[in-house]
């Protein structure tokens, strides 16, 4: 009763850990040809092959084909809501041309030498595997057909696959797949150069958005298996008592009161890894027992007494002082045109303001959980992990063994949103498991969960423009100061590296003759973690908030001014431009994927066009704009906001724009717009860790609040540009959520007049 | 011996009386339908029917159980086909899909008390369960289409 799925079983002979795979024998003795497709099989290139073991896409590995004609197709991404693990399989199955009704869905374990990169996380799934999954099924395609023909004794050209079996025309013989398919299991992969594509005319799944989840039912039923449902024979469960302070020490914890809660079996010392850890548990003592609630119960005796240690005097308020300090002088500069601070100094006008946005906890409804059977020197793991692979080397490390050993089975994910990518709490399943001598199931409650995230990091921006005579803005001058997500990997780190960097800050895309972006030095005292949109969304928060107080100041239309400053249509290269090292584009090539400004151009004018921009609101009423490209696609959103005279914030109607390339599947990326106006709610009025005395002061949904349906905005209308298949798609489950907040609190200020420039908004509007 | 009713079934359980509902459909019944979220009754992913209304199970200990019918996600309709079942699907609500169970849960509730409940009243009835994904929109849609049968 767990979420293992059988798949077909390969034993790897002489494969290296590379992106290169050079062969698979399957338990048959059948030699697979399996093959990595060169880069120049595709219409364009990706950063797919530049991901830890790259993207595979021989059918051998990802399709197999029953006699009686039902095609098993993996999924090899994590699915935690954006229906990856529906599309990628359908995108295989169009070009199969399978029967979709005939098609089962199985999930794949963590292995990367086999199924190709499995990092589950910035917005990669459709866009790097659209492709690879197209040449899979493609391919697949073409071995069904050569299988036909061989038994024809026809020319291959003569036999075509349609609709789930292959037919000879002239003859007008048929044979389905299912009879088909050990012939073709036997052929070796076709050449990539010689494998034909479907046109996107012939598309009959992918671009339609008609195919729902594969989970859909079983979700609706209560069958749909998480992490936190995996049930194992004989399986003990555990909750543990972690360090409140980032790095801190259990001292002493009562294991005898803890021993005496009925149903309690042991107490194990989890030790801590001294910073920075990675993915490492945290300190902890847990407590195993035979009920999660007895566990629970046992964990409240404890009484652990901690020592701090070093981040005990992490404060919140002091920390947002410490760096509105950093972003008030000149920090290590990370890109430049013009000579900025010349131009401001002689400009006839200087406009300054400073942003702050807070720790965030990611939250997912499913808390993080993980069940482990260490057993004759090998480790199963089940788990909701977005890093698959990542996890069964995290795993053989911690555990000193053999990666070959560790098993990591991927169940659904009840959320993720970054959280899942860190793989501590299937650490310390396994550490328990080893420990007891059974399987354990480790839950985290939802307080485990806020008070011991990889947090969003805190930051303050400090955005200064100078005007001319003209009021045109002559000179930008942004300061970012944020502690980096590279503290949770090394020692020493207090700047933010290029993938923070090139989340809106140095690639601004403004047509502005002078620009100067600054990074002040910032210390970590949490862990600090990618969060969905990561850095976009402080970066979006200030610099899309601040273009519209420049337009108050100058007393122009905010549309207006976003798009002078965005300026004519044409590509803009930051890497061209001073102190930019190694501009990150979300680790995909520039070729495929440059900054379009006609592009952002283009999706404020759908947004504003949808949303009646201009038109006259009622009293209390406010649109405000915001637009920016995260991921390699385009967003604008529109937020109709109203405000009543006690402060009492609704969201009427949200419009937002979308140009993310050829889309796949327009359903999911429509699920993910409406999502992200909810999600970038929440963040915007509620979203806030803040810390005292080293710990998370937050715990629960009653102090980290969510929106609720009746806060929701009343709905979010999605506007897709049509792209066609040629159009590189891009990804869609963050960039909708960094312009929310700025749209919103642009809105609040056309109704009101307030100008929210700290997150959350809070009771800001009550006041 | 506490005993009970779950979808239909007679059970018995003389553990910690105080132990809540949800645990003991998760834990010791093995029905991992019913999902854990908060743990403090603010999120409704873990909402069951008790003798038909619908509550969270984090909030309820098995000593207030005793005789009582209980049904979950797993015994809603035998074929998965309640009305609020079916217009989940066709409406294509879940992301995730982890915090719908308790949505379905309790949007049958309150189609069971009213038959063509306003949108105020479907905010009213579902603003206690979270749903972190932001499916809210479709939830109304759904909720909607099952009242009306479309």
């Amino acid at each position: 009763m767990t979420h293992m799925i059988p798949t077909p079983k390969f034993e790897i002979e002489n494969v290296s850990r590379r992106r290169f795979i050079q062969g698979l024998t399957a338990t048959g003795g059948l030699v697979l040809a399996v093959r990595y497709l060169p880069h120049s099989a595709f219409a364009y290139e990706t950063g797919a092959g530049a991901m830890p073991h790259g993207a595979v896409s021989d059918p051998h590995v990802f399709i197999s084909i029953a006699p009686d004609g039902i095609v098993t197709i993996v999924g090899h991404r994590s699915e935690m809501g954006t229906g990856s693990r529906t599309t990628l399989p359908f995108v295989v199955a169009d070009e199969l041309e399978a029967d979709w009704a005939r098609v089962r869905v199985v999930q794949a374990p963590g292995d990367e030498v086999k199924y190709g990169n499995q990092d589950t996380d910035g917005s990669r799934s459709t866009r790097h595997f659209i492709q690879p999954m197209r040449q899979c099924g493609a391919a697949c395609r073409a071995m069904l057909a050569a299988a036909a023909a061989k038994r024809w004794g026809v020319p291959i050209s003569e036999v075509e696959a349609v609709n789930h079996e292959v037919v000879h025309k002239a003859s007008g013989k048929k044979l389905g797949y299912g009879e088909l398919a050990a012939d073709a299991a036997a052929m070796p992969t076709p050449a990539a150069g010689s494998i034909k594509l479907k046109t996107e005319a012939e598309f009959r799944y992918i671009g339609k958005g008609t195919i729902p989840t594969v989970d859909l039912f079983n979700i609706t039923v209560g069958k749909a298996r998480y992490g936190q449902d995996v049930i194992l024979p004989g399986m003990k469960f555990a909750v543990i008592d972690r360090s409140p302070v980032y790095g801190g020490k259990a001292v002493s914890y009562n294991e005898t009161a803890a021993m005496k809660v009925p149903g309690v079996e042991k107490v194990i010392k989890i030790d801590g890894t001294p910073a920075p850890a990675k993915f490492a548990p945290q300190e902890g003592v847990a407590v195993v027992a035979k009920n999660t609630w007895a566990a629970m119960q046992g964990r409240l005796a404890l009484k652990t007494v901690w020592d701090d240690g070093p981040h005990k005097s992490y404060d919140s308020q002091a920390f947002h002082k410490e760096m509105s300090e950093a972003a008030a002088k000149p920090g290590q500069p990370v890109r430049a045109r013009g000579d900025a601070d010349k131009a401001l100094g002689s400009a006839a006008k200087v406009v300054t303001a400073e942003y702050y946005a807070p720790h965030l906890a990611h939250a997912p409804m499913e808390p993080p959980a993980a069940t482990a059977n260490y057993a004759n020197g090998k480790l199963e793991v089940w788990a909701p992990v977005q890093s698959p692979g990542g996890t069964r080397d995290d795993l053989a490390g911690k555990m000193k063994m053999k990666v070959e050993d560790v098993t990591v089975n991927v169940t659904l994910l009840g959320g993720g949103f970054g959280r899942k990518s860190k793989c501590d709490f299937a650490q310390e399943a396994a550490i328990l498991s080893k420990a007891v001598g059974a399987p354990v199931k480790v839950v985290w409650t939802r307080e485990d969960d806020i008070q011991h995230s990889f947090y969003h990091t805190v930051s303050v921006e400090r955005i200064e423009a100078g005007l001319d005579g003209n009021k045109k803005v002559t000179a930008w001058r942004h300061r970012s100061v944020a502690p980096t997500i590279l503290s949770t990997f090394a020692p020493n780190q207090m700047h933010e590296f290029p993938v923070e960097l090139g989340m809106g800050l140095v690639d601004n895309p403004f047509d502005i003759a002078n620009m100067r972006m600054e990074n002040p030095a910032a210390e970590s005292h949490t862990r600090i973690g990618w969060f969905r949109s990561v850095s976009n969304i402080p970066h979006a928060f200030a610099i899309q908030s601040f273009v519209a107080e420049l337009a108050h100041e100058t007393g122009r239309d905010h549309k207006e001014v976003l798009l002078e400053l965005i300026g004519p249509d044409r590509v803009v290269d930051p890497r061209k431009e001073q102190f930019v090292q190694g501009y990150w584009n979300y680790g995909d090539p520039w070729e495929t994927y440059p900054i379009q400004t006609a592009r952002l151009r283009r999706v404020v004018e759908l947004a504003t066009e949808k949303a009646g921009w201009g038109k006259k609101m009622d009293p209390g009423h406010g649109l405000g704009l915001a637009v920016h490209r995260s991921f390699l696609s385009y967003i604008a959103t529109v937020v109709e906001v109203a405000v009543d005279k006690k402060g009492n914030l609704t969201v009427p109607r949200v419009d937002t724009a979308i140009d993310a390339g050829f889309i796949a599947n327009p359903d999911r990326v429509r699920s993910q717009m409406e999502g992200a106006a909810v999600f970038g709610l929440s963040l915007a009025k509620y979203g806030e860790i803040t810390f005292k005395e080293g710990r998370a002061q937050q715990s629960n949904f009653h102090d980290y609040r969510m929106v609720r349906i009746n806060e929701a905005p009343a709905v979010t209308h999605v506007h897709i540009v049509p792209a066609t298949l040629d159009v590189p798609s891009s990804g869609v489950g963050e960039p909708a959520v960094p312009p929310f907040a700025p749209a919103l609190c642009n809105a609040i200020f056309a109704a009101t007049g307030k100008r929210i420039r700290n997150l959350p908004i809070g009771d800001q509007l009550s006041a | 011996m506490i005993s009970l009713q779950v979808n239909g079934q007679e059970r018995s359980y003389d553990g910690d009386p105080s132990m809540p509902l949800l645990w003991y459909l998760r834990d010791e019944l093995a029905m991992p339908g019913t999902k854990f979220g908060c743990g403090v009754g603010l999120c409704g992913a873990c909402t069951v029917h008790v003798n038909g209304e619908a509550l969270r199970s984090c909030q309820v200990q098995m000593s207030e159980v005793q005789g009582h019918k209980i049904t979950t996600i797993e015994g809603l309709d035998a074929e998965g086909n309640h009305p609020v079942q079916k217009a989940w699907r066709q409406v294509g609500v879940p992301q995730c899909g982890y915090c719908q169970a308790g949505q379905i849960m309790q949007a049958a509730a309150l189609l069971d008390k009213n038959k063509n409940p306003s949108e105020a009243q479907i905010n009213e009835a579902m603003a206690g369960n979270i749903c972190r994904c932001g499916c809210y929109q479709r939830i109304t849609a759904a909720v909607k289409a099952a009242a009306t049968g479309a």
